[in-house]
């Protein structure tokens, strides 16, 4: 197998096309699965049974099946019922789209619940009474102390779960978009060279997954005063 | 037909064809769970060495193979080997697509995968070991291997099994994806039934949960044997 480096430099300006649909795919389901995961984590935390169990339910369905099965159930599986495809809802549930939009969105906020929740847990008490005794309470309690704190222990675990997010975002070739994989095995079908293909798509994704990276070590760093307070007084 | 008809064991049943595929998930996550185990103690042995060059090799394996989508790890698998292999036959006069085989290019491709992230949980646990001990398997003039197999070996196991619970969840999760290149496992199985009964909802719900059982019983024997593991070992928190 000779390396072709025009036809790899083709093919890789052709793969780009589908960069705007995997970044479309993934922000739009981690903002939305974000937002489940918020209230999936406080049912978690509630101490009430009957919020917990429902959570936990819900975690351990989507975090013990595969998406791929997940995905299959809400493009393939729903269309099995008549009352949905008579419904108001149909018209995105007929969309690829919609349906891969949907399920990376459940799948993500099973994940994303726990990491929020584990960062929640993580806050000291004593942090929390010190607050109360300034006469902070409620919303502005959260806000102001619950928040940051959670927020500096969860980015890690958070990180990471994009990343694999970035990733599951290839499953949505499978019902039939073109975002990098699709694109990637659309190439294949017209050209006969898988190798030199998958390797850009690759290396594509590689560099979408390393932005994402030094994205939340910035962050990180921003939310740690203890390094800003050392800049400064470096400075 | 109702869906628990569907999947009886009746002469119609798809009951038996949907527990054989669970038997070849099983089978084909378990050889890629192997596979991994081998190439993550190896790779956690390069980026623990003394050498710069081994090092370094570790870090692309894991930092690429975490990066790229598994899915397009299992497609380049496939391809790549078809068509060495169609080049292959094509000497001894063959003609046109020899495909892989799905079962041991599935294993490998997701063995490849899971080798990264078992290389990982693997360097986490042998850092986790207190330096102490080993500097006191020298000072009685245990030669690495010795020392590796007395001293290290049983402490990082320990450590590692909830890390390795996780990547096993990862990778039965992952075998799903080999359905793309044909293996009659449990999703394509579910595939071929939704096809052919026009009931893909019942077909991929009995999928997920029986997915579901495999998770929860090996979430068990995890659970089992890390208290089996830590029995002895005063807990910090």
């Amino acid at each position: 197998m000779s390396f072709d480096l025009p036809f790899v430099a083709e093919s890789f300006v052709a793969l780009l096309r589908g960069i705007p649909l995997t970044l479309q795919l993934t922000v739009l389901s981690v903002v939305s699965g974000g937002i489940l995961a918020f209230g999936l984590a406080f049912m978690r935390i509630s101490r009430k049974w009957w919020l917990d169990a429902p959570a936990q339910f819900y975690i351990f369905v989507f975090r013990g099946t595969p998406l791929l099965v997940q995905i299959y159930i809400i493009y393939y599986g729903l269309s099995q019922f008549p009352v949905l495809r008579h419904s108001v809802l149909w018209p995105f549930l007929r969309e690829a789209y919609w349906c891969a939009v949907l399920a990376l969105a459940f799948n993500t906020a099973a994940y994303s619940a726990e990491i929020i929740r584990g960062g929640l847990l993580s806050v000291p008490a004593g942090q929390v009474e010190a607050a109360r005794a300034c006469g902070m309470s409620g919303l502005l309690l959260f806000r102001r102390i619950v928040m940051r704190l959670a927020l500096r222990q969860m980015l890690p675990g958070y990180s990471n779960e994009i990343i694999l997010m970035v990733k599951s975002t290839a499953l949505a070739s499978t019902i039939t978009l073109l975002e990098i994989t699709g694109m990637a095995a659309k190439l294949i079908s017209e050209s006969y060279r898988p190798v030199e293909i998958f390797v850009c798509a690759g290396a594509i994704y590689l560099a979408i997954n390393f932005l994402v990276t030094r994205l939340f070590a910035w962050l990180e760093y921003a939310v740690t005063p203890k390094n800003r307070n050392s800049e400064e007084r470096r400075a | 037909m109702n869906t628990l008809g569907l999947m009886g064991f009746g002469p119609d049943g798809w009951g038996y064809s949907m527990l054989a595929a669970t038997g070849t998930t099983v089978a084909v996550a378990a050889c890629g769970f192997f596979i991994g185990a081998l190439l993550g103690c190896l790779g956690a042995a390069g980026s623990l060495s003394r050498f710069r060059a081994l090092r370094s090799v570790a870090d692309v394996y894991t930092t690429v193979l975490r990066g790229i989508p598994d899915l397009l790890v299992i497609y380049l698998f496939y391809f790549g080997s078809s068509s060495v292999i169609s080049t292959a036959s094509a000497l001894f006069g063959a003609e046109g697509f020899v495909g892989a085989p799905a079962f041991l290019t599935g294993a490998l491709a997701i063995g490849v995968v899971s080798g990264a992230y078992q290389m990982q949980v693997f360097r986490g646990a042998v850092l986790a070991l207190s330096k102490g001990e080993i500097e006191a398997g020298r000072a009685y003039g245990m030669p690495s291997l010795l020392l590796f197999r007395r001293i290290v070996l049983p402490q990082a196991a320990r450590f590692a099994i909830p890390g390795i619970g996780n990547v096993w969840q990862l990778v039965l999760k992952e075998s799903a994806l080999i359905s793309v290149i044909g293996l009659v496992e449990l999703m394509r199985q579910a595939q071929i039934g939704a096809g052919s009964t026009r009931q893909p909802f019942s077909f991929y719900l009995t999928a997920g949960a029986l997915y579901l059982l495999i998770t929860f019983i090996s979430g068990l024997v995890f659970r089992f044997a890390e208290k089996r593991a830590m029995r002895g070992i005063r807990r910090c928190v």
